[in-house]
Formats: C-alpha cells, sequence, structure tokens
C-alpha cells in the first residue's frame, strides 16, 4: 500500500522511476485518500479522475486556469466557468507530466486568511477540523497536510501560500515578485500575487519551484531567473546571518507558544552555524498592513470589475436592463469579503481621495521596500514567525475582519517589498503546528531552500497530524 | 465693442494599422465576421495577462516624433475604469499622467505665415468592442431590443492626441486637420480615414472677446466624420456660443453633436454626477522606457513632413496650390517635374486639375516624361493631351508619341490649305471684306476640320486674317 500520509512528493518520484508504483497507482491512491478523508476536510472543490501525466500527481488552488476543469476562485459568480485555455505554470506542470489530482478551496478571490470566505463552504484543519487551515489557500495545505496530494500550488498575496502552511504544518514558499508567470492566474491584486508551492519538504519545494519558475511571454512583468534552481543539500547554517527584527519579536498578539517554538528553532540555527542578531523594521511591521490594505484592494477592485454578467459566469438579469443586471449578478455572486474589499478599493482610487490613500500608500511601499534592502546589507536572512497564532477555531474571527486581517502581519511587510519567503514548520504549540519564516533578498530562493533544508533536518518535525497518524498504517 | 476670437482646442483619435492589437496577437482588420478576431485576452477571460505591441510603440514614438513632442523616458499605462459592455476587463488600458509623448509643436502653413498649433500629449491606448443596438429607432440604446457586442474591435491600438487650444477659426482646424492627416499617412501608421472612423476628431469650443487672454466655458463638439463638417461643425458651435453671450446668457459646458444634413446642434444628456474614471498605474504592465537606441533611429529616418513641403513649394507657387499638391500627395511629383524643366504654374495646375480627375497615382509617373507633355501641352490638341496625362502612370509611358500627334503650325505647310478654303469659298470671302468679321471663325473651322483638328488654331487664324487682308 502507498502511504500518501507520509510519502513526499520526491519518494513518490522515486517510486515510479524505479517501477515499484505505476502513475495510475500513485494518481489512484491519491484519489482513495481523497475519498476516505475529504469528506470531513472539503480540501478539494473538485477532482480529476483521469490521469494525464506519468509523474508525480499535483492539486491547484482553484484560481489557477485550467483547460476544460471548472475554476472558480472560490467564488459562486464563477460558477461553471470552464477556462478555454491552461494557466501558463497549469502548462508547466503539464509538459513536466504531473497529472492534476484537483482543485482545491480557497477564500473567494484569495481574499481571507482562513479559507471560511469560500463560495462552497469552509476547509478544515487535519491536526484538528475544529480549527481553520489558514488561507486563503488553506485547502492546497491542508491536502498537502493530510496527505490528499504529495505537493500542490497555491497562491500568496498577503500570506496566502505561507500562513495556511504555518497553520497546517507544512512547507510554502512565497516567490520572488516576477520569478512565477500570472498568466492565466485568477487576480486579485496584480503587483502582490505569485504562485507558490505547497509540500511536506524543503526539497519538494524546490523541486516544484524549478518546475514552475522562470520568464513568460505571456506575463510581462516575469523575469529571468538569475540561475538555476539548486536541490538543497548541506545540513549546516555556518556563516549565514540570519536578522530578527525586534518589531516582530515583540509584536502584541504573538501566541507565547508560537514565540517559544520559533525561539527553540533559532537556537538550532545557532548550533548548525548561523549568526542570529537582531534587527529593524520599524516602519514595515507598524505601516505594512495598512498599506496593504489600500493598494491589494484597489487593485482588486478593478481586477474583479470584469466579473459582470456580460460574457461568463453567474448572471441574474431579470429585470433586463443593464445597470440592475450589473448590480443583482454582483450582490448574487460575490460574498462580503470581496464586496468589503471592492468598496474599499474604489474608494482608495476616487477623485480626491487616490492621493491620500492609494498614492500615499504605493510611497509608503518603496519605504518598506528600502527598509528590507538596508537590513540585508548586514543580513542574509530574515527570520520570523510566519503567523502569530496557531489555527484558530472555525468562526473565531469571521465576524471581525480585523481580527482576521492581523493573521498576515507578519507575511505582508516582505510581500509588499516583492521579497521571496519561505515558511516551514518549528514545532508544535499546543498540539498545533507552528511556522517559522525565513525572508531573504530579490532571488534567493536557492539560499532559503539551503537554510531551510538544514533547519528541517535539525528540526525532524513530523509531519504527520498526530489524529492521522495512527489511522493509516 | 470687440469682435470675438474663437478658442479651439482637438482631441484627435487615430487608429494604427498594426498587423496584431494592441496587447494580444489577434489580427487587426475591417470588416471581419463579428467576434471572428478575438481571443481570451481582449475578451477579457479571467487570468489574461496585456502583452504591448511593441511595433505600436515604436510609431507612437514615429508620430510623436513627427509632432515635435518630448519622448518620455518613462511611461506608465494607466487602468481607466468603467462599466459597460463595450470593456470587456471592466477598464481599459490607456495612459494617464505619464504619456509616451509630450509637449509638441506642430506647424501649419497658412495664407498669412505659419500657425503653431502646441500638442499637450499623444498617447497610446486599446480601443472598446463595438456595440450594435438592435430594434428601436435609429440604432440608439434608448428603446432596442437588444445589443450585441463584437469585440473584433476591442483591444485595437489607437493613439490619441491633444492639442492645445491654438486654433482661432474653423478654418485653421480644418487645415490642421487635413495636414496631419497626410502626415500620419506619409508615416505609414495609419490609413486615417475619416469615413471609416480610423481618423476621429473631437474639437473643444470656446469664444472669447478679442484681446482677453483668459477662457470661457468650453463645449465639446463630437460626431463629426468629414473636414467639411468639421469645419462647419465648429463654425454652428461658434455662432450659437456667440448669440447666447450677445443675448446676456452663459454658455454651458456640454457635449453636442453635429448633424451635417441639418446643419442642427443637439446637445447629449448630461449626466448627473461626473464619470470618476479611478485610473492608476495598470501593474499587469511595466512602464515603457523607449532607450535611445529605438527613438534615434526613428528620428533619423521620418521623411520631410508635408508642413515644411508646403513652406518649400511657397517660393513658386501661392498658399492654396501649395497646400493642395502636399495635402494630395502630389507635391513629390510636382517638384520632380518642376526640377525636369516644368514650368511651376501650369505643373500645378494641370496636376491638381486634369491629373487628379485622370486618378493617376502620382507614385507611378516619371517626371521626365510628364515635364515633355506640359511643355507641349498648348502645342497638341486639347483630347491628345488629356489622353496623355490619363496614361501617364502606365508603366512605360513615354510623351514622344503624343507630341508627334503636335498641332500643325507650320505657315508653310497651312498655307496652300488656307488658299484653297478661300478659293473654295468666294461668298464667304466676299462678305467677310464687306465687314462681316465673325465670317472669319467659318474659314478657321474649315482648315481645322480639313487637319482633323491638328492644327494649331492660333496659326491658323493669323494665316486666314492674313491672306484676307492680302
Ligand atoms: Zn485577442
Amino acid at each position: 500500500m502507498i502511504d500518501t500520509l507520509r510519502l513526499t512528493a520526491e519518494e513518490a518520484s522515486g517510486l515510479l522511476e524505479r517501477g515499484e508504483v505505476s502513475p495510475a497507482e500513485l494518481h489512484a491512491a491519491y484519489l482513495g485518500a481523497i475519498e476516505e478523508r475529504d469528506g470531513e476536510l472539503n480540501a478539494y472543490l473538485r477532482t480529476v479522475a483521469e490521469l494525464d501525466g506519468e509523474g508525480v500527481p499535483i492539486a491547484f488552488k482553484d484560481l489557477i486556469s485550467t483547460r476544460g476543469v471548472e475554476t472558480t476562485a472560490g467564488s459562486r459568480i464563477l460558477s461553471g466557468y470552464t477556462p478555454v485555455f491552461d494557466a501558463t505554470v497549469a502548462t508547466r506542470c503539464r509538459e513536466a507530466g504531473l497529472p492534476l489530482l484537483g482543485k482545491t478551496n480557497m477564500d473567494e478571490f484569495a481574499m481571507g486568511s482562513s479559507t471560511e470566505n469560500s463560495g462552497f463552504g469552509p476547509t478544515r484543519n487535519p491536526w484538528d477540523p475544529e480549527r481553520v487551515p489558514g488561507g486563503s489557500s488553506g485547502g492546497s495545505a491542508a491536502a498537502v497536510a493530510a496527505g490528499l496530494a504529495p505537493w500542490a500550488l497555491g497562491s500568496d498575496t498577503g500570506g496566502s501560500v505561507k500562513q495556511p502552511a504555518a497553520l497546517c504544518g507544512v512547507v510554502g514558499l512565497r516567490p520572488t515578485y516576477g520569478t512565477v508567470s500570472r498568466y492565466g492566474i485568477l487576480a486579485f491584486a496584480s503587483s502582490l500575487d505569485q504562485i507558490g508551492p505547497l509540500t511536506k519538504t524543503v526539497r519538494d519545494c524546490a523541486l516544484l519551484y524549478r518546475t514552475i519558475a522562470g520568464r513568460d511571454p505571456c506575463d510581462s512583468t516575469t523575469v529571468d531567473l538569475p540561475g538555476p534552481v539548486e536541490l538543497p543539500e548541506g545540513e549546516d547554517l555556518r556563516r549565514v546571518r540570519i536578522g530578527l527584527p525586534r518589531q516582530m519579536l515583540e509584536l502584541e498578539g504573538i501566541e507565547p507558544g508560537v514565540a517559544r517554538a520559533v525561539e527553540s528553532a533559532l537556537d538550532l540555527a545557532r548550533e548548525l552555524g548561523a549568526e542570529v542578531a537582531e534587527c529593524e523594521l520599524p516602519r514595515s511591521v507598524e505601516y505594512g498592513l495598512p498599506c496593504y490594505y489600500l493598494i491589494a484592494p484597489a487593485e482588486a477592485s478593478s481586477n474583479l470589475a470584469r466579473y459582470d454578467g456580460v460574457r461568463y459566469g453567474l448572471r441574474v438579469d431579470e429585470a433586463w436592463e443593464l445597470d440592475a443586471m450589473y448590480e443583482r449578478t454582483r450582490d448574487a455572486g460575490f460574498g462580503d469579503e470581496p464586496k468589503r474589499r471592492i468598496m474599499l478599493g474604489t474608494y482608495a482610487l476616487s477623485a480626491g481621495y487616490y492621493e491620500a490613500y492609494y498614492g500615499q500608500a504605493q510611497k509608503v511601499r518603496t519605504l518598506i521596500r528600502r527598509e528590507h534592502e538596508a537590513v540585508f546589507e548586514c543580513f542574509d536572512l530574515i527570520a520570523s514567525a510566519t503567523s502569530p497564532t496557531v489555527a484558530f477555531p472555525l468562526g473565531a474571527k469571521t465576524q471581525n475582519p480585523l481580527a482576521m486581517y492581523a493573521s498576515d502581519l507578519l507575511t505582508i511587510p516582505s510581500n509588499l517589498a516583492g521579497l521571496p519567503g519561505l515558511s516551514i514548520p518549528c514545532g508544535l504549540a499546543d498540539a498545533l503546528p507552528v511556522g517559522l519564516q525565513l525572508i531573504g533578498p530579490q532571488f534567493s530562493e536557492n539560499l532559503l531552500f539551503r537554510a531551510g533544508h538544514a533547519l528541517e533536518q535539525a528540526l525532524a518535525f513530523d509531519a504527520v497530524p498526530a489524529r492521522l497518524a495512527g489511522a493509516a498504517t | 465693442m470687440n469682435r470675438w476670437e474663437p478658442v479651439i482646442g482637438l482631441e484627435i483619435h487615430v487608429h494604427l494599422k498594426t498587423r496584431t492589437k494592441m496587447f494580444c496577437a489577434c489580427a487587426v482588420e475591417y470588416g471581419a465576421e463579428p467576434n471572428t478576431l478575438t481571443c481570451p485576452v481582449c475578451l477579457g477571460h479571467p487570468g489574461t495577462l496585456p502583452v504591448p505591441n511593441a511595433r505600436a510603440v515604436e510609431w507612437t514614438v514615429k508620430l510623436g516624433l513627427a509632432l515635435g513632442c518630448e519622448i518620455a523616458a518613462h511611461a506608465v499605462f494607466h487602468r481607466k475604469n468603467y462599466f459597460y459592455p463595450d470593456l470587456a476587463k471592466g477598464y481599459q488600458i490607456s495612459q494617464y499622467d505619464e504619456p509616451l509623448c509630450r509637449d509638441g509643436r506642430f506647424l501649419v502653413p497658412t495664407a498669412e505665415g505659419e500657425l503653431e498649433v502646441g500638442i499637450v500629449r499623444a498617447h497610446l491606448e486599446e480601443d472598446a468592442a463595438k456595440i450594435v443596438h438592435v430594434g428601436g429607432a435609429g440604432g440608439r440604446i434608448g428603446g432596442a431590443d437588444y445589443s450585441l457586442v463584437d469585440y473584433n474591435r476591442a483591444g485595437t491600438p489607437l493613439v490619441e492626441i491633444v492639442t492645445r487650444p491654438d486654433l482661432r477659426s474653423a478654418d485653421d482646424a480644418r487645415r490642421f486637420l487635413q495636414l496631419l492627416r497626410q502626415t500620419i499617412v506619409e508615416l505609414g501608421i495609419s490609413d486615417a480615414e475619416m469615413e471609416k472612423g480610423t481618423l476621429r476628431a473631437d474639437a473643444n469650443i470656446s469664444v472669447r472677446r478679442a484681446g482677453d487672454t483668459g477662457l470661457r466655458t468650453r463645449t465639446e463638439l463630437k460626431n463629426m466624420n468629414s473636414f467639411s463638417f468639421i469645419a462647419r461643425g465648429i463654425e454652428a458651435e461658434l455662432a450659437r456660443q456667440v448669440e447666447v453671450w450677445e443675448s446676456g446668457g452663459e454658455v454651458v459646458q456640454q457635449t453636442y453633436d453635429f448633424h451635417a444634413d441639418t446643419g442642427a446642434l443637439t446637445a447629449r444628456r448630461t449626466k448627473e454626477e461626473a464619470e470618476d474614471y479611478r485610473y492608476f498605474p495598470e501593474p499587469d504592465l511595466v512602464p515603457l522606457s523607449p532607450p535611445p537606441e529605438l527613438v534615434e533611429p526613428v528620428r533619423r529616418q521620418l521623411p520631410e513632413l508635408p508642413g515644411a513641403r508646403v513652406g518649400r513649394l511657397r517660393a513658386d507657387l501661392d498658399f492654396e496650390a501649395a497646400t493642395g499638391l502636399v495635402t494630395s500627395g502630389r507635391d513629390r511629383l510636382f517638384e520632380a517635374v518642376v526640377a525636369a524643366g516644368g514650368e511651376p504654374r501650369p505643373t500645378a495646375n494641370v496636376l491638381m486639375n486634369q491629373f487628379a480627375t485622370a486618378g493617376v497615382d502620382p507614385a507611378a509617373v516619371e517626371a521626365d516624361e510628364f515635364a515633355k507633355l506640359i511643355a507641349a501641352r498648348d502645342r497638341i490638341p486639347r483630347d491628345t493631351f488629356l489622353r496623355a496625362v490619363a496614361e501617364s502612370g502606365r508603366p512605360g509611358f513615354a510623351a514622344e508619341p503624343y507630341l508627334a500627334e503636335a498641332a500643325i503650325s507650320d505657315t508653310d505647310a497651312l498655307a496652300p490649305l488656307v488658299e484653297r478654303v478661300l478659293a473654295e469659298n468666294p461668298k464667304q470671302v466676299a462678305s467677310y471684306r464687306g465687314g462681316k468679321e465673325g465670317v472669319l471663325g467659318f474659314f478657321v473651322g474649315q482648315v481645322m476640320r480639313e487637319t482633323r483638328g491638328k492644327a494649331d488654331p492660333k496659326v491658323v487664324n493669323e494665316l486666314v486674317r492674313e491672306k484676307l487682308r492680302a
């Protein structure tokens, strides 16, 4: 039997190469696991039964366009929408022979940090089904954690790969902005959206990043990688200088258990040879969140304008009158969070407010970028907790958007600066996983993988949720 | 009381004739079956991204240089947001405060000297789709049974040129537009045909007391699809504004349509609130930075522009003739013919009349041969001359055979014929000598008939008088 709970993508690839398992058997094993466990978790919105590819199967967050397979971005406004083309990342996975397992659940249009904002019901955390998996790539994170996919792709705008990776105890990478194509990704905030891998190990993460990264003629914001993606081997951190932003360490609202797990991971880093010292990111931490909540909704208000009922997706049209059709379609199709952000963003871009809000936020963003650059003059990496809390109970923050937004306080600053970030599980607090976030300068993915891999080996975190560990043998 | 001075600025849209659309690889074509030139990008499908057309950028730079503009080192595409079914994405990709070309000046030769028209900006954007309202009255949305959208036009490249309010008459506006059109056509970037809509112009119009420097409220005039309609539309709106002011009223900022058939102006319904397009920099595109390596060769390869050429022709010709030759694209032939020995005025006259009527392509004409034709125009029969002009664009055209049909002007050859005609008509000779000078024409006609029209009528006339006097 194939133990999908423990099997890494790299191991699965070995099984296939040695002919110990056929592609069909592997694919079927995951579909079987989904059948068995996803009724409870709701990580998948739909699965793909037919096998297309000879490699290790993969799951896609449901905002990655897949030709012929319904793609909804977790929104009812796109119910029944089937793309006529593949996103570039989907094409690259197809060319690498990775068969699609299915499309995973998400917060509607990637707006949220708990996957509760999905138009198709929340996803539950495999470590504790009463808790959220994080978001917005909660479906992809939960699927990997619960052995329902060997690896998966998510998208990260304000922390939507890193934060659910942390809450589900898996590895998640948000790549440098511009290294992975956004062509075919249903846009939330174009200047921030990046596709990233969610995996069981750092090496799997590097393998998947290698598959999807690189310039794409269809996305003018992409660039060539400065060099090949390296699979991490080393197990030490000698001469790696790690900065700990004081403002992140002292952040109000960091749970003690989270702080302790991060602290002990950093102790391990020191033992592996890293030089760890405090650094300063005062403006990034103070202004990151408000800056993000002007820029991202502004772009979203424009990106979501195309969902108007004219050409595809939902149309509510009893009145046969254009404005009424627009209003009713968008009222029925969008959930509360997209509506809230469309309103925020429309306001921020309005005549008379643009300079004070959107214009000002752009200036702050430049400031945040510079502040990070200054830190990297003295440090190779920045480390912090990925999320201030462990997975929280379903419904705990749905009535308080600001509390929900605070889940991304630690991931947002480096995202605004366009920097890559890796989250790896670094221990448990109250029997729930804690994530460690490593941030590097632009294009430093190889260093992130090397450091992440070394720490991962030293930490020896058991990525299988305890409650599932006994169930499958 | 001071007279009223018109203050006119123009906003011109030019459709570039690139092979493909502005942000996708769909073909740009007129008259194709609706919705056959579309793809996920220009249909605004979820997840699609724009990729700028490098040729369109280069052509806009070219046009900007021809308009004397500065080419921005850093130009930005913006999103202009509004909801309408002709806009698949819910926003139009355009340019806002950092256009590709800005601060130009375009010189328009006039009879009184050169008119300088300031160019505020020239920017690149994508066009919207075309909506057809079916049923109801007059193809308008009100009362239509349903509306259809044709996305073939969606995403086609469009350059918008905005002038300063430097024009002072409807005639100046027309001249400016004609010269601009000729410039665009010669740059090879657009057909710029108003009738086809590949060149559109809107006018911003106000009047003020001559001598005033401030500006009064302006109105916008749209829907004019020929040069003469533009001139007439502006005249009508100027007259309307003067009347409003003089009757103690106040001009209200509004948009008018000019109806060429009736000469009437109708105000468009005013929107209750001003449209807020929420412009912001297009995050799916990086800023355009046309490097000097791209701009400088384009600048060097700019042909001599029509305005400059009109100035040059003014040495030989009056203003109307010079402008006529340039804006009809016949000035280069004119200069070649003159260089080959053609007299300027007759050459211009023939090119603007008989040549134009015959519809000959000036580029196909051999100047040397044409110059021979011009030189012989009084010596050869008129029919022959017209035939030769009409044929002058044919490959291998030579003037020689037509010149051989030269009028017989040799006195020695014609004298015996004249004598014979007089001898055969003694009655008419007698009546001429008796004072009926009108009979002269009869003799000339007889001689012309005998030569089947080839005699030079002037010579015949002289000869007949001479013989009758004898
Ligand atoms: Zn297209």
